[in-house]
């Protein structure tokens, strides 16, 4: 499922172009948006292919958020592609009146997200996003884990009515999926069987998550990975069957502890299962500038750092 | 739906869509009364003066033009007008900001079929005109859209960003209406952010810039506005000078005190009196 294909790095956000112009292709009556940064996302990939459904606004995110929302209320599906410190950093206030209240069609597709973003340092280093955009009513939001499931989430966003968000990222990544992968909203996906404990991951983290399982299980520990790329809405049944399963929780996701994944999780394990759970996240901090990998390193967003948090959860699992 | 309305039959509707005003805030307590009787006539104009390409009993109509009130707050005067329009019934107005209403304090999209989009927070309207006059351009269809501005709203950033945009992409299917009272909530607009010289900025932005001299002369608004159909290759702005608080004696006395506040009985019973509903609060007949 993983292993054979570990070898291919891809960046995640390389799935957006493809995909965008493999839906217009399709016949789906998408409008793209981008401001100034469509070399980066890809986006303009689709203005070659199809010139009239791709628009770059400047560096003005507000106004794109706007016009998507226009565009939606006409009937069009709607992509608006920005950085994460910009959308929904930028434009938040847009999202919540023009997008999210009045639950219009568009797909805010947010690149170089988390620390990876590297050298560009904290303004460049979205770590808010994931708490921004899970606290508004009406929004959904996906992390993928690899390019491979980027495309597959990115495609599942034209056949779904309504506001969602989908993070992707710079570096390039393990593609640890294939194209027998499945992908739905709101699901999510058992990437290794385990009965000790349960890392839920999301993003690049579900790559570092499988690395650690594979190397816990040397020490006769069994880890069950969920790769909860959902965000919102969680994947209550999953979470439930974890808790009940293996009785302790890891959550790993390149974001602030504070609102993301870890944040959904423990207010739904706290609610429903209370089992003892760590988180593996950024610790209510900005970023710096530096090599990706260092970056991840430096706030434990590897293997290492997720099989550090895993013994810590099984030391307090009674 | 162009009809030929006479001058009397329209300024009746704006006096009756003013007294709706006052009577909602009165009723509510609340909301803003002041930046809604500015913009009487600019909705006139739109609604019953032949503008809009409109029919009330299918608010879903495809290519029916879209009217954005960008200036969120100003629901009293939409929502009177639409109800005149008869986009729903005028016995729903008192219901105005309470519990489980469709009359949001500020718009909300579709609720009531009519209001074409969410707002509240100011600057965000013309955006989304944009973002529609693109889509019909897309798609070949022959509807406009019309957005609402107030001048202290102006001051949003966003607004330039999409002036700047419109401009580029030649979207002559936007016309935006500037309701220039020269208030914002916190006082003169003179005082608390210079917009002057505003027509000079938007022609900066490469917009068609339509001046009228009054506001409040529906025949000029309707005038502009058929100019403004005219323009091909470039955005529309009319930019219409009115009074916050038209029409009602202690309020245009007063533009700075009726932002956001709704009349006692007693400036209820004035207010009726300067429109002309002699009665006071007691004939509060809504068919006068």
């Amino acid at each position: 499922m993983t292993t054979a294909a570990a070898v291919r790095t891809a960046a995640t956000r390389e799935a957006y172009g493809p995909t965008l112009v493999k839906l217009a292709d399709a016949g789906v009556d998408l409008v793209a948006l981008d401001a100034d940064l469509a070399a980066s996302t890809g986006g303009d990939k689709l203005g070659r292919a199809h010139p009239d459904r791709w628009y770059t606004v400047g560096a003005a995110e507000a106004n794109m958020i706007g016009m998507a929302a226009g565009l939606a209320a006409a009937g069009k599906v709607v992509y608006a592609a920005s950085f994460a410190v910009f959308l929904p950093g930028h434009c938040f206030d847009q999202i919540r009146v023009s997008i999210a209240q009045p639950k219009l069609n568009v797909k805010l597709i947010a690149s170089h997200g988390g620390v990876s973003v590297g050298e560009d340092g904290a303004s460049a280093q979205a770590v808010e996003d994931l708490a921004l955009m899970t606290s508004l009513a009406n929004m959904r939001v996906v992390v993928p884990a690899d390019v491979v499931e980027t495309e597959l989430a990115l495609t599942a966003a034209a056949y779904s009515d309504g506001p969602i968000y989908i993070r992707m990222g710079r570096p390039k990544i393990p593609v640890i999926h294939d194209e027998r992968h499945e992908f739905r909203i709101g699901k999510a996906h058992l990437a290794r069987p385990g009965d000790d404990v349960t890392v839920v991951a999301c993003g690049l983290l579900v790559g570092a998550a499988i690395e650690a399982a594979d190397a816990l299980a040397a020490e006769g520990v069994s880890v069950r990975v969920l790769n909860m790329s959902t965000i919102k809405p969680l994947d209550e049944a999953a979470l439930a069957a974890a808790a009940a399963e293996t009785g302790a929780i890891v959550t790993a996701e390149e974001h602030s502890v504070i609102g993301g994944l870890g944040g959904a999780v423990a207010r739904w394990l706290a609610l429903n299962a209370p089992v003892p759970m760590e988180q593996v996240g950024v610790q209510d901090r900005f970023g710096e500038s530096g090599a990706w990998t260092q970056l991840l390193e430096r706030h434990g967003l590897t293997a290492r750092g997720v099989g550090d948090a895993v013994r810590r959860v099984l030391a307090r699992k009674a | 739906m162009t009809t030929l309305t006479s001058l009397e039959t329209l300024q009746e509707t704006a006096r009756r869509i003013r007294r709706h005003i006052v009577e909602m805030t009165h009723a509510a307590q609340s909301g803003h009364p002041g930046g809604s009787l500015s913009a009487v006539e600019i909705l006139t104009a739109l609604y019953f003066g032949g503008v809009l390409r409109h029919d009330p009993a299918r608010p879903d109509w495809p290519d029916r033009d879209r009217f954005v009130l960008s200036k969120g707050h100003a629901t009293p005067v939409l929502y009177a007008a639409l109800a005149e329009a008869g986009y729903f019934d005028t016995a729903l107005l008192p219901s105005f900001r309470r519990l489980d209403s469709p009359l949001q304090g500020h718009v909300v999209r579709g609720t009531p079929a009519g209001v074409e989009m969410s707002g509240g927070a100011l600057g965000m309207g013309l955006s989304f005109c944009l973002g529609q006059a693109l889509a019909a351009r897309i798609d070949g269809a022959p509807w406009r859209c019309y957005c609402l501005l107030g001048d202290g709203e102006l001051n949003e950033g966003q607004n330039w960003e999409a002036a700047m945009a419109a401009a580029h992409f030649g979207l002559d299917g936007v016309t935006a209406i500037v309701d220039r009272n020269r208030f914002q909530n916190d006082g003169p607009e003179a005082e608390i952010m210079r917009m002057d010289p505003l027509a000079e900025k938007w022609r900066a932005f490469g917009w068609r810039v339509i001046e009228i001299a009054d506001g409040h002369d529906v025949r000029q608004v309707i005038a502009a506005l058929e100019e403004a159909k005219g323009v091909t290759g470039r955005p529309q702005v009319v930019i219409a000078p009115t009074h916050k608080g038209k029409g009602v004696s202690f309020m245009e006395e007063n533009p700075a005190g009726w932002h956001g506040k709704g009349p006692s009985d007693e400036q209820l019973a004035q207010a009726l009196a300067d429109l002309g509903f002699g009665g006071g609060a007691a004939d509060n007949g809504s068919e006068a």
